[in-house]
């Protein structure tokens, strides 16, 4: 088992580093170069010169790639284009903030999704089971802002509940937090109930068709207990992956729901500094996302190695 | 109602009247809009009447009408990408389960790679240093998504390789591009058309998703997505004007959901079954 995880761990490490290539690369794809495209129209031979050696884009990529590498391990990655300001001092309050909103939303979510899903499975085929399976399909269809909005004219502007924005400062206390945030949360939490939910219940399902389950049903125990006791502990594996697959993909959705509810999050930072094609805080944000997004990835591996008994003591 | 040879359930005819119902709409789309998509005819914010039944955007154009026009680009938009992520998903992913040996190695590994990071953040990044016009949005998209299909298209193929038939046809001497073409090919369309479905929801949403950050279509273009933006500001005014192009993004994703759905849950009750 533990040469199966730190198989994982290095996989994991290893995917990580690509990614900062790639992310990396991505910003030396151009046809001419970063200052170029940074400067566009206002480009001077001057100002092109000076923003060139002030990126350091006279020496080699392979160099300064290496260089920021080294700096984004140490915390250092350099400065705003747009303001000159340090990356990290500018990202981490964000980077708090939409961590806070995530595990806000995770929190309500995981719960919800499990016990939906075995309800469902435990009625198969009944009406609730149905009329879930049409509602979870919708949810999974429609996209986060047109469920935002629908919230917002609803909960927030109609019956005037919560606030419709979601500015919150270092000064705002926890419980007001957690009040300011419902409804981002609500939004972020629906996103992504749908898909743990329904593959709670196909796992569920998958293993309610194997023969011990039969006895069980022949020994006459309850359907309820079935399902819970003898069904899902084997139907981990499948679930706990998936949570943490919609975990990632919810520090990720995070940027629509951030930008809707004016949210000062990661994501309302990222999508502000592309369009002005400040570069070292695009890498920097892509970075940090694409770190989350692959470390939860690892902790599902992880999980489902350790929640199978059968990979846990190898023979 | 049958399709495929397979009737259809209630649900999925919902889906399928929901789909022809956008794809009219977008292929009629002068015909049908009441007014011109670009040139004011009031007041901005004007609220709705019997003339303009959704009332005026923020220029004093008819709602109705852009929302109209914009289905041109959000679904044609999304069709180009799709196709091309196709193209190249199914090429590659037939390429490497028909080679095998070190190009599905190196294709495989490239694919795990690229699967393991966030689209959306990875896109990002491009555009931000490539700016945002429609042909880098296209080929961006449509590389992003195409590992998934490669995913498929190689493990469908790899299990359709070592079939009796294919190897009748491999001893009968035919070349490997007529293999794919005759054997593999119509064998694989039935998969590869509920993933086309899923890949077109999510590549339309993802277009949307871009457009509603301002990073996809620029003005004066609009698509449903790049709408919600511009009207999104008038929902404290207790305007709802940013919810009709929002709907019209669920409503269509919802329609192509409800087809796969049906096409997904016939193959997975195995052939010869359909009731």
């Amino acid at each position: 088992m533990l040469k199966l995880i730190s198989q994982r761990l290095g996989l994991g490490i290893l995917t990580l580093f690509a990614a900062s290539v790639l992310i990396f690369v991505g910003t030396e794809l151009l046809p001419g170069d970063l200052a170029s495209a940074i400067l566009q129209n206002s480009a001077t031979p001057e100002s092109l010169a000076k923003l060139r050696l002030d990126l350091g884009l006279d020496r080699p990529a392979i160099v300064r790639y290496g260089e920021w590498l080294f700096g984004a391990l140490r915390g250092d990655f350099g400065h705003s284009l747009a303001n000159g300001r340090d990356v990290l001092t500018e990202i981490a309050p964000r980077f708090a903030n939409t961590m806070f909103l995530a595990a806000y939303a995770a929190i309500v979510a995981v719960p919800l999704a499990v016990g939906l899903g075995l309800l469902a499975a435990i009625w198969q085929g009944g009406v609730f089971d149905r009329l879930i399976n049409i509602l979870t399909l919708i949810t999974i269809s429609v996209p986060d802002y047109f469920v935002a909005y629908l919230l917002i004219i609803f909960v927030a502007v109609n019956l005037g509940w919560f606030p419709s924005l979601a500015n919150v400062t270092p000064e705002t206390t926890f419980p007001q937090r957690l009040y300011f945030t419902f409804l981002p949360m609500l939004t972020l939490a629906m996103s992504v109930l749908a898909h743990m939910m329904r593959m709670t219940r196909a796992s569920v399902l998958a293993v309610m068709a194997s023969p011990y389950i039969e006895m069980s049903i022949l020994k006459g125990l309850t359907k309820a207990r079935i399902v819970v006791r003898h069904a899902l502990p084997n139907a981990l594996a499948p679930i706990i992956s998936v949570i943490a697959l919609n975990l990632a993909f919810l520090i990720v959705g995070v940027v629509v729901v951030e930008t809707v509810f004016v949210y000062p999050g990661l994501g309302q930072l990222m999508v502000d500094e592309v369009s002005k094609h400040d570069v070292p805080v695009v890498q920097a944000c892509g970075l940090i996302f694409a770190a989350t997004f692959i470390l939860l990835n690892m902790i599902a591996d992880i999980l489902a190695i350790l929640s199978n008994p059968r990979l846990r003591k190898p023979r | 109602m049958r399709l495929f040879g397979y009737k259809l359930s209630i649900v999925a005819q919902i889906g399928l009247a929901i789909i022809a119902l956008n794809l009219i709409v977008a292929l009629f789309a002068p015909w049908i809009a009441p007014f011109d998509q670009a040139t004011p005819v009031g007041d901005p914010w004007a609220d709705p009447d019997a003339k303009h039944l959704l009332g005026l955007d923020n220029l004093g154009r008819d709602l109705l009408s852009r929302l109209i026009y914009a289905a041109r680009l959000s679904i044609g938009l999304t069709l180009v990408i799709t196709a091309l992520s196709f193209a190249i998903g199914i090429i590659t992913g037939f390429a490497a389960a028909v080679a095998g040996g070190w190009v599905d190695q190196v294709l495989s590994r490239l694919v795990d790679l690229m699967l393991s990071m966030p689209t959306l953040i990875f896109a990002f990044v491009v555009l931000s240093v490539l700016g945002t016009a429609l042909p880098v949005l296209v080929v961006t998209i449509a590389l992003l998504d195409a590992p998934k299909v490669f995913r498929l298209a190689r493990a469908v193929a790899m299990g359709l390789v070592n079939l009796e038939f294919v190897e009748a046809a491999r001893l009968r001497g035919e070349g490997w591009w007529w293999i794919v073409r005759r054997e593999i090919l119509p064998n694989a369309i039935p998969p590869l058309t509920a993933e086309f479905g899923l890949r077109f929801c999510f590549t339309f949403l993802f277009v949307a998703s871009l457009s509603f950050l301002g990073l996809g279509v620029q003005p004066p273009a609009a698509d449903w997505g790049s709408m919600v933006r511009d009207y999104k500001d008038m929902i404290d005014y207790g305007s709802i004007a940013p919810i009709y192009p929002a709907g019209a993004i669920a409503l269509l994703t919802i329609g192509v959901n409800f087809v796969v759905d049906w096409m997904l849950s016939v193959h997975s009750r195995g052939q010869g079954e359909g009731a």
